[in-house]
C-alpha cells in the first residue's frame, strides 16, 4: 500500500532516535578534544628531520643533497648548504644544511620528499594540532623546530623505524668492512713490502 | 466547566497584560497601541520559537543519525541559537554585481513581511488573535501564495543560474502543492461553514464524553489532514521536498547569492512559515487551542496551541531525519495523479458527510470511499515505472 515505506522508514528512525540515548555503542562520534583515538602507524601530515644521538645539530642526518627541495612539487622546502663538512653516521665527511625550513602552508603531506631521500633524513610526523594565531611567521618551520629524534621516529611509526635502522645497520657494517679490509689491506702492504708475485689482497 | 478565576486568569493571562499596559495610555490611542502590542507581541514569540525549533531539529536529526548534534554551546549545546544569531549577523553580506540590488535586497522581506503577516490571523489561544477576520482563512492563504513571488524575486534578481533553476523548481512545485492545500482546507470550511478561523475553532470545541469534535476524528478530516500536511510540507520547501534548495544538485536554490543576514532571514521565514502551516493545520484538523480531553480544560488555551505546534514542528522534523529528497518528476507526478484527485474527492465525501445526517451509516460508507480510493490510486497512479536500461541514440 502507498507509504508503507515512509511508516517504515520512520519506525527504523525513530528507533534510532531513542536508541541513541539508551545504548552509547550506537554514537560512533568521538567528541575530540575531551577523549581521542589514537593515530594509527601509518598516519602522515608533515614531514620532519631525524636526528641520531643527543645533540639535534651534530647529529641530523640530513647532508643538504637538496633532492628533496627539487623534487618537491609546490616547492615548500628552501635549503642553504654548508661550505665545510662534518662526519655522518658512517664517519664519511658530508655536508650539512645550514638552514632547512619547511613552509607547512605550502606543503602537501604528499611524502614525495620522504620518497626520494637517500639518506632516510626526513620522514613524516603524525602531529596534527598544528594552529597558530600567525598566518605566515608561525607556519615556516625551521631546522630546529623540525628536528627529531630517532627514539620519537621509533615512538610514532616503529616498524617503518626499525626497517630504517636495519638498513642503516647494514650500509653501516658494510662501510665498516670495507673500511677494515681496507685498512687490512694496507697494513698488509706495509707489513710486506714488495712481494714478488701473486700474494696479498 | 469551571470557570474559576485562577483558571480564567491564567489563561487570558496575555489579553489581561496588554489591556493593563494599553490602560495606561489615553482612550484615543488604546486600540491601535493594543494591535501594535499583539504585533510586537506575534514578532517576538514567533522568532523564540525559531530558535527552540532549529536546535531541536539539530538535536533531533543528529540522533537519528546516531550522532550528538550540537553540544558545546552552553550546558547540552543551548545556546547554540544565540551563538548563530551572532554568526549570521557579522558575516559579510555579499551581491553578486550583476544583481538586480533592489530586488535582491527586496526579496527576503518581502518573503519575512508576508510570512509575519500571516500569523496575525491565527488564534493561539482563546481570545487571543491579533484580528479576527471573517475571511481569515482565505488571508492567510493568500499570504502563504506571496512567498511565492519572494522565491522567484529571489532567484531572478541574482542572475545566477542555480539560483533561476532553483526559483523555477521552487514556483513549480509551491504552486502545485498551492491547489492541494487550498482544497483539502475547503472541506473544514464546509463543514465549519465560515472562513473564520475562530468560528472553525469555535465549531472543533465540543466534548461527547471525553473525547473532543476534532475534524482529524472523521473519515473526511483524517484524509484533509494526510493531504494538508503533505501539501504543506511541500508549501514550506521542507525535506523530503526541499527541491527548490536540494544543495547537492543546485547549490542553495533560490538563495545561492544570499549571505549574511538576508540568507538568515531565508532561514528564519522558512521555519516561521513552518511554524504558520503547523499552527494552521492544527487550527483546522486539531481544533486549535482546545485541549485533547475534556478534563484537561483547566490547562490555558495557548499552552495546547503551542504544544500542538510544537508536536507537529517534530513531525517535520522526523520526516526530514527519515526520507531523501523527491525527484522533480516524482514531486510533480505525486502533486497531480495523487494528492489532488484525492483531495477533489475528498471534497465529495465531505458533502456526503455533511448530508447523509447523524448515524453510524455516514461513518462507514465515508471511511469505506476515501481507504478504497487511497489504495486503488496508489496502486494505480503511483504505480512503479520501470524505465529499463538507458538507451542512447548515438553514443552506442
Amino acid at each position: 500500500m502507498l507509504g508503507e515505506g515512509i511508516l517504515k522508514g520512520m519506525a527504523e528512525t525513530a528507533r534510532n532516535f531513542f536508541g541513541s540515548y539508551v545504548s552509547k555503542e550506537r554514537l560512533t562520534t568521538v567528541e575530540y578534544p575531551e577523549e581521542r583515538i589514537p593515530t594509527i602507524e601509518a598516519a602522515r601530515v608533515f614531514p620532519f628531520l631525524v636526528y641520531d644521538g643527543a645533540d639535534w645539530e651534530a647529529g641530523l642526518r640530513c647532508v643538504a643533497c637538496q633532492i628533496c627541495e627539487k623534487e618537491c612539487p609546490p616547492k615548500c622546502i628552501y635549503i642553504d648548504k654548508s661550505k665545510d663538512k662534518k662526519p655522518d653516521y658512517v664517519g664519511k665527511q658530508q655536508f650539512y644544511p645550514t638552514r632547512f625550513d619547511i613552509d607547512v602552508s605550502v606543503c602537501m603531506s604528499c611524502q614525495i620528499c620522504v620518497e626520494v631521500c637517500p639518506f632516510e633524513a626526513i620522514k613524516m610526523d603524525n602531529e596534527f594540532e598544528l594552529a597558530t594565531t600567525d598566518r605566515f611567521g608561525s607556519l615556516l618551520y625551521d631546522r630546529k623546530q623540525l628536528a627529531r629524534s630517532n627514539e620519537y621516529y621509533h615512538s610514532i611509526h616503529p616498524t617503518e623505524a626499525s626497517e630504517v635502522d636495519a638498513r642503516l645497520g647494514e650500509e653501516k657494517a658494510k662501510a665498516d668492512a670495507k673500511a677494515k679490509a681496507a685498512a687490512a689491506a694496507s697494513v698488509a702492504k706495509t707489513a710486506a713490502p714488495a712481494p714478488p708475485a701473486g700474494g696479498g689482497s | 466547566m469551571a470557570a474559576s478565576p485562577l483558571f480564567t486568569n491564567l489563561d487570558q493571562i496575555f489579553i489581561l497584560l496588554r489591556d493593563w499596559l494599553v490602560g495606561f495610555l489615553p482612550a484615543a490611542f488604546r486600540p491601535a497601541a493594543g494591535v501594535a502590542l499583539g504585533a510586537i507581541a506575534i514578532v517576538g514569540a514567533f522568532p523564540g520559537l525559531f530558535a527552540v525549533v532549529v536546535l531541536l531539529e539539530r538535536k533531533g536529526v543528529g540522533r537519528i543519525q546516531n550522532r550528538y548534534g550540537p553540544n558545546r554551546v552552553g550546558p547540552f549545546g543551548l545556546l547554540q541559537p544565540i551563538a548563530d544569531a551572532i554568526k549570521a549577523l557579522i558575516k559579510e553580506d555579499i551581491v553578486p554585481y550583476r544583481a538586480d540590488h533592489v530586488v535582491h535586497f527586496l526579496a527576503p522581506i518581502v518573503l519575512l513581511v508576508t510570512v509575519f503577516m500571516a500569523f496575525a490571523v491565527l488564534p493561539v489561544g482563546r481570545n487571543m488573535v491579533l484580528v479576527d477576520m471573517d475571511t481569515g482563512l482565505l488571508f492567510f492563504i493568500a499570504m502563504g501564495a506571496v512567498t511565492e513571488l519572494s522565491v522567484f524575486m529571489a532567484g531572478w534578481s541574482s542572475r545566477n543560474k542555480f539560483s533561476i533553476l532553483g526559483a523555477m523548481r521552487g514556483i513549480a512545485q509551491m504552486i502545485s502543492y498551492e491547489v492541494v492545500l487550498v482544497l483539502s482546507t475547503v472541506s473544514v470550511v464546509m463543514i465549519a461553514g465560515s472562513l473564520s478561523l475562530t468560528r472553525i475553532i469555535a465549531a472543533q470545541n465540543s466534548y461527547s464524553g471525553v473525547f473532543p469534535h476534532w475534524y482529524i476524528f472523521t473519515p473526511w478530516g483524517a484524509a484533509g489532514f494526510l493531504t494538508f500536511s503533505i501539501a504543506g510540507m511541500a508549501e514550506t520547501n521542507r525535506s523530503p521536498f526541499d527541491v527548490p534548495e536540494g544543495e547537492s544538485e543546485i547549490v542553495a536554490g533560490y538563495h545561492t547569492e544570499y549571505s549574511g543576514f538576508k540568507f538568515a532571514i531565508f532561514f528564519i521565514a522558512e521555519y516561521l512559515s513552518m511554524i504558520s502551516i503547523s499552527g494552521l493545520c492544527a487550527t483546522l484538523f486539531l481544533g486549535g487551542w482546545s485541549a485533547p480531553f475534556s478534563f484537561l480544560v483547566f490547562i490555558p488555551s495557548w499552552i495546547w496551541f503551542f504544544s500542538k505546534v510544537i508536536l507537529s514542528l517534530c513531525v517535520f522534523i522526523w520526516v526530514r531525519g527519515t526520507l531523501p529528497r523527491l525527484r522533480q518528476d516524482q514531486l510533480m507526478n505525486f502533486a497531480w495523479k495523487f494528492l489532488l484527485p484525492f483531495a477533489l474527492l475528498n471534497l465529495l465525501v465531505t458533502a456526503l458527510w455533511r448530508f447523509m445526517g447523524e448515524g453510524w451509516m455516514r461513518w462507514v460508507i465515508c471511511t469505506a470511499i476515501l481507504a478504497a480510493a487511497y489504495v486503488i490510486m496508489g496502486r494505480v497512479s503511483m504505480r512503479n515505472q520501470h524505465f529499463g536500461p538507458r538507451r542512447y541514440r548515438y553514443a552506442e
